[in-house]
């Protein structure tokens, strides 16, 4: 077994057995944390699928918002379980990606222009779930409904941590799945000839609008999965948390700090990010509300200009680096 | 094979090209000649898809070409380079020319089927078949033969060369005429080459069309053409050597 093999199996074993080490009165919250990491890593890596060949969205909250309030209304009015939820949920969140991704496609809006699309598209949703208040609650958001006492399975709502700790963890995983099988393909390939040049991309047959509505759908797909995760683990669904321009920049930023062309990077990012958040919360408690987003604005500015490869992909770089002349004696 | 009737392209009130008609047999190598800005790589875009001809049919194995998509135009069996090599640079060479394998047919085999026609047809053009070598290796010479490379991995029964290579000394010409020669020998592909200046093409080609301002002004076997007087005075002074 090479060695990086062995080191991830190790990480596994030991994010497997996590929840049981002692941690004093930390558990709870160390579970916590960790949870947050877990899904929102999971959406980190969803967004970059799409960010890496030049696809940038500020919009990824739209498919968030869409993602977790279709399974928490749908349970609340019609008791239809999350599990079965999260289908309509993803459905609804590619034909979303569709109606936008389409348009920018056929009439070549690509680059900044889509970032601006995305971006309005992620506040249209955020002031329909405001202005459908109604259903959803309004700004004030919606509380899931408690299920029966027996019924913790269908309604995907556990008061023990543990049980979000290894559904995220199995989350993760399947996001770090999906982006390997993405990078290893032929369709990577494709999607870097598109991101370089279009009309050279279609050229030798490939197409174009095809591919990019596809990235773009699995993209939203696993953003909705992602954002029903998160709504299921904290029962409560709220505009500002789950669409609009904030949080859709927080998944960017997290995800440009890490590096968004390497499998871990977006959850280097994302740990970071929540490290970081988490600290500033501790330090300085409520009174600096807006700090934190203040600093990863700075964060990504010196980033983008500084190590536009962000921190995981520019440490992975230096490191093949130096083992490519070890590997050829000279 | 491939015939284009009264093709006109017109970019706002400047017509690139006027009413432009000629045929391509099949198995021929015809040179496409003119000089700059007559409209010879605007003829290749309407062809090839990448443009909407204002007007005209372009019909290529008895099916209309005109308002097909570039990638459709590639499946069905006619491929193009560009005079300004447009390499994909984030792709290593191998993967420029296996992308093109894998998707410019219908009928997409396996992923590594396609890696293996790419190696073959870059040992064809004379490139590294290394996976990892990057496109930074080649210089202008090298760029070309990557843009061939990757058209003919599409597997086109037309191809469409817009080489134009003034700039490459006479031994590169000689290579490249050698290599589309070659191209048509072994692989069995019809060639339309565009390139201005004469002297490299008549080597190699079967029959000539000449463009000037967007119209067609000449068309025949290289000698008749380097005769007419309508195709000298287009090149107003430029000497047409043969040899
Ligand atoms: N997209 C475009 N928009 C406007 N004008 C264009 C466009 N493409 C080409 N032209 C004009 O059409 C004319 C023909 O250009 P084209 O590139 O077809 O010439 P060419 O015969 O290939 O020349 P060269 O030998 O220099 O390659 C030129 O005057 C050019 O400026
Ligand atoms: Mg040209």
């Amino acid at each position: 077994m090479s060695p990086g093999r062995l080191l991830a199996l190790a990480v596994l074993v030991a994010l497997a057995a996590a929840p049981f080490v002692p941690m004093g009165g930390m558990r709870q919250y160390v579970l916590h944390v960790v949870i947050q990491i877990f899904i929102w890593s999971f959406i980190g890596q969803a967004w970059s699928l799409m960010g890496r060949f030049g696809l940038v969205s500020l919009g990824h909250g739209a498919f968030l918002g869409v993602g977790a309030y279709t399974t928490t209304l749908l349970w609340n009015f019609y008791g239809l379980t999350p599990w079965l939820g999260v289908v309509a949920a993803v459905l609804l969140a590619m034909l979303l990606a569709f109606v936008v991704a389409y348009p920018c496609s056929r009439f070549g809006i690509t680059g900044h222009y889509f970032a601006l699309v995305t971006l309005a598209v992620g506040e249209v949703i955020r002031l329909l779930l405001i202005a459908e208040r109604d259903w959803t609650g309004g700004s004030l958001g919606v509380t899931l409904r408690a299920p029966g006492s027996d019924a913790s399975l269908l309604a995907i709502q556990y008061a023990d941590k543990r049980v979000f700790y290894y559904g995220g963890l199995a989350l993760w995983l399947a996001g770090l799945w999906v982006w390997a099988r993405v990078d290893r393909s032929m369709a990577r390939s494709a999607m870097e000839a598109i991101g370089e040049d279009e009309t050279a991309a279609a050229s030798v047959g490939i197409h174009v609008t095809r591919f990019k509505l596809g990235i773009t759908m699995l993209s939203a797909g696993l953003t909705a999965i992602g954002g029903v995760a998160y709504a299921q683990y904290i029962a409560y669904v709220n505009p500002e948390t789950l669409a609009g321009i904030g949080v859709s920049l927080r998944i960017v930023f997290a995800v440009v700090l890490g590096g968004m062309y390497v499998l871990l990077g977006p959850t280097v990012g994302t740990a970071l990010t929540i490290a970081l958040s988490e600290y500033l919360r501790v330090v300085f408690g409520v009174k600096f509300i807006g700090m934190a987003e203040t600093i990863y604005g700075l964060l990504l500015v010196i980033f983008i200009i500084f190590l536009p490869a962000g921190i995981y992909g520019s440490v992975a770089a230096l490191l093949r680096r130096r083992r490519v002349p070890a590997a050829a004696p000279a | 094979m491939l015939t284009v009737t009264g093709l006109t392209k017109r970019f706002g009130g400047f017509t690139a090209l006027n009413d432009v008609s000629f045929e391509v047999g099949e198995g021929e190598i015809l040179g496409l000649i003119g000089p700059n800005g007559s409209g010879k790589t605007t003829a290749f875009n309407c062809i090839s898809g990448a443009l909407a001809p204002t007007a005209g049919s372009i019909r290529f194995l008895g099916k209309e070409l005109a308002g097909v998509t570039p990638d459709v135009v590639c499946h069905r069996g006619l491929a193009r380079t560009f005079q300004i090599p447009r390499p994909f640079r984030k792709l290593s060479i191998l993967e420029n020319v296996a992308v093109a394998a894998h998707y410019g047919t219908d009928r997409a085999g396996s992923e590594a089927s396609a890696r293996v026609r790419a190696t073959k047809i870059l040992e064809m053009v004379g490139l590294p078949a290394d996976p990892a070598a990057p496109t930074t290796l080649l210089g202008a010479g090298g760029l070309k033969k990557l843009e061939l490379a990757r058209a003919l991995a599409t597997g086109p029964r037309l191809l469409l060369a817009d080489e134009s290579l003034g700039g490459l000394d006479p031994a590169e010409m000689a290579t490249a005429a050698d290599m589309l020669r070659r191209v048509r020998g072994e692989l069995g592909v019809t060639i339309v080459w565009v390139e201005h200046i004469m002297a490299t093409l008549t080597r190699v080609v079967d029959r000539v069309v000449v463009l000037d301002h967007g119209e067609k002004i000449a068309e025949g076997r290289p000698l008749d053409v380097a005769a007419d007087p309508r195709v000298i005075e287009a090149y107003l002074g430029e000497p047409i050597v043969l040899t």
